[in-house]
């Protein structure tokens, strides 16, 4: 039982209209490894992790979580969750206009059996998480305070405390670097180490190659929505997984200009 | 000593704290627009019966903006309303007249605002039509069929007058206090809690601040908006039975006289017209400002064609007040005067 991945993926395809996303994908994830999913803009890298999240179902393949075939006409982002699943969106997954307390709760308030939340519990337990599990420091910030307010390092924080703080056993990272100064992603790997320490699994997709390289047991590279390539991390070194992706491209260059 | 420091502390804080207060500024521009008709018409300002026809009146469009407050935070638009104001009063006030029902009527005619809501939901999420052009379509659609099915008549029910019913609903505690204003009031503290206490409200915040946010976070928005625009509906039904009760009286064109009226109030009350937030307790304010300027303006001398201009000055300006507050950067005249003043 414990060696049953997370999640394992089928032969998966995704369409949207005549756009295909993803082709045939088989992969697995396996418990305590951060896996890094790299591949190039339009990849099919947030696609993926949409189906596995619960937010778009697959057009054709299976999805298993911890070996069970996932029923899609009844997967959602809240099955999801109830399967020990949280992510971090790459376009962010806050409300901006809205608190900090909501925000981390949205989708999952603490209610009353009428659907009334509990804002004084939620707002203690926000407090919380920012203190201990964020670190927030920066003054003038509390559980009040929108998150339009926060800087794009401070965002991320918010978002990856709500992962952390719901208990997962595995957290998808979509790209949680994004326009952010390089002190603030030093904080951003290091909490991706840490996930890993507190015996947790985490998919993390990034454009910098360097840190995926850095930071991921294992690797995962899209190409057009095809799977092309999957191994550990130990196995290649930096400058063979460049080469590799840079070949990458100069095949597409040749075969869109063949096509042509 | 630190007695004496600790005013000079609190002062500003305090005032700050005011202003963040749901609904605070709204409040004092009310009482100013008071101050200004008691100086300007001081006949009618002065007296308390001014007051008590506010309270009569303001309740119907008071209550509808209510739902149209929700239904903006989600970034949505319903200016169904009036027609649906109509099919309520035609329903109460038939069912009455055949049948000498009231609180089933009452019932009745909150059902079929419900329904008319909730297919006006139905329009909008499944055919995906923008919801400012969809109810449009409604309420020209809704409007006509109630004409159609009424075949165009005229009500009168002054027997209504004296049953308990109409006693509860519209009757006037002590001789003189409205009783609609008790109702509205109960209706505004519900719609408050609604939004700002319930799940129910939060999904609306996080729809209307960022839809794909509220997707991923697990907020089905289809059936949000569904159950949305059913309550918008269900909330004009119930104005437009209180209008019917007031006046005693059914025709179509009823609550036409409050489209301009309640989505100023809502917007004037400080509501986001960008989605995402949304002030109830501005809301109450507003409803009952846009109905003073009317007043007060005739009281005041000016001629009654007038008041639409003002309603529509005062609208203008206050939105763009609130949207200025909210992100100036949203304003190109508030951006572009910014850009001026830090060149110099
Ligand atoms: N909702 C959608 N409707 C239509 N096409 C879509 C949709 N979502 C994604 N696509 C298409 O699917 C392909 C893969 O998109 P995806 O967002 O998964 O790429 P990505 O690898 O995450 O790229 P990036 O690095 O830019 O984030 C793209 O060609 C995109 O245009
Ligand atoms: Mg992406």
């Amino acid at each position: 039982m414990a060696d049953q991945p997370i999640v394992r993926l089928k032969n998966v395809g995704k369409s949207y209209g005549p756009v295909v996303s993803l082709r045939d994908v088989s992969l697995e994830i396996g418990s305590n490894e951060i896996v890094g999913l790299i591949g190039d803009n339009g990849a099919g890298k947030s696609t993926l992790i949409k189906i596995m999240t619960g937010v778009e179902s697959p057009t054709s393949g299976e999805v298993f979580i911890r070996g069970e075939r996932v029923d899609f006409s009844n997967y959602s982002v809240k099955r999801a969750h109830e399967l020990r699943i949280e992510t971090v969106y790459q376009t962010s997954s806050l409300g901006i206009k809205q608190p900090l307390w909501r925000n981390f709760f949205v989708g999952r308030p603490l209610t009353n059996f009428l659907g009334f939340i509990k804002v004084r519990e939620q707002k203690r337990i926000s407090e919380q998480i920012m203190r201990e599990t964020i670190g927030f420091r920066s003054a003038g910030i509390d559980v009040d305070t929108p998150v339009g307010r926060l800087s794009g390092g401070e965002r991320q924080g918010v978002a990856i405390g709500r992962a952390m703080h719901f208990d997962s056993d595995l957290i998808v990272l979509d790209e949680p670097t994004v326009a952010l100064a390089l002190s603030e992603v030093e904080k951003v790997l290091n909490f991706i180490r840490s996930i890993k320490e507190n015996g947790r699994s985490c998919i993390y997709i990034e454009h910098n190659i360097h840190h995926v390289h850095a930071v991921c047991d294992r690797l995962i590279v899209l190409d057009r929505g095809q799977l092309v390539l999957d191994c550990e991390t130990k196995s290649m070194s930096y400058t063979e997984l460049v080469d590799f992706l840079r070949d990458l491209h100069f095949r597409d260059d040749q075969e869109t200009k063949i096509a042509s | 000593m630190q007695e004496k420091v600790a005013p000079t502390k609190t002062g500003p804080g305090l005032i700050r704290k005011f202003f963040q207060l749901d609904g605070a500024s709204i409040a004092l521009v009310f009482v100013l627009l008071i101050l200004i008709f008691m100086i300007t018409a001081p006949k009618a300002f002065l007296g308390y019966r001014v007051y008590m026809s506010f309270m009569a009146t303001v309740p119907p469009p008071l209550i509808i903006a209510l739902g149209v407050t929700l239904v903006a935070v989600a970034g949505e638009m319903d200016l169904s309303f009036p027609s649906i104001v109509a099919a309520a009063s035609f329903v109460f006030g038939i069912l009455f007249k055949q049948w000498d029902v009231t609180w089933l009527a009452l019932l009745c005619a909150i059902a079929v605002g419900a329904g008319m809501g909730l297919v006006n939901g139905l329009v909008v999420t499944l055919l995906g039509i923008p919801s400012l052009i969809a109810t449009l379509a409604m309420l020209f659609l809704w409007g006509g069929l109630v004409t159609v099915l009424s075949g165009g008549i005229q009500l009168a029910i002054p027997d209504i007058y004296g049953t308990t019913m109409h006693t509860m609903m519209v009757g006037r505690i002590g001789g003189v206090f409205p009783a609609q204003m008790i109702w509205a009031l109960l209706i505004s503290a519900f719609i408050w809690l609604l939004l700002n206490r319930h799940r129910f409200g939060e999904n609306l915040l996080f729809i209307g601040d960022n839809l794909e946010v509220a997707r991923v976070v697990g907020i089905n928005a289809t059936r949000e908006k569904i159950k949305l625009f059913t309550l918008s509906g269900a909330l004009a039904a119930l104005a437009g039975v209180l209008l019917t009760l007031e006046t005693t009286a059914y025709f179509s064109s009823q609550g036409m006289g409050y489209l301009l009226t309640v989505i100023a109030a809502v917007f004037i009350g400080g509501t986001s017209i960008f989605g995402g937030s949304g002030k109830v307790v501005g809301t109450v304010f507003a409803a009952f400002i846009v109905t003073v300027i009317e007043a007060g303006l005739v009281a005041s001398g000016i001629q009654g064609f007038w008041t639409r201009f003002f309603i529509g000055l005062v609208f203008i300006l206050s939105v763009t007040a609130n949207a200025i507050i909210e992100d100036p950067d949203k304003v190109p005249l508030a951006r572009m005067l910014r850009a001026r003043m830090s060149k110099h």
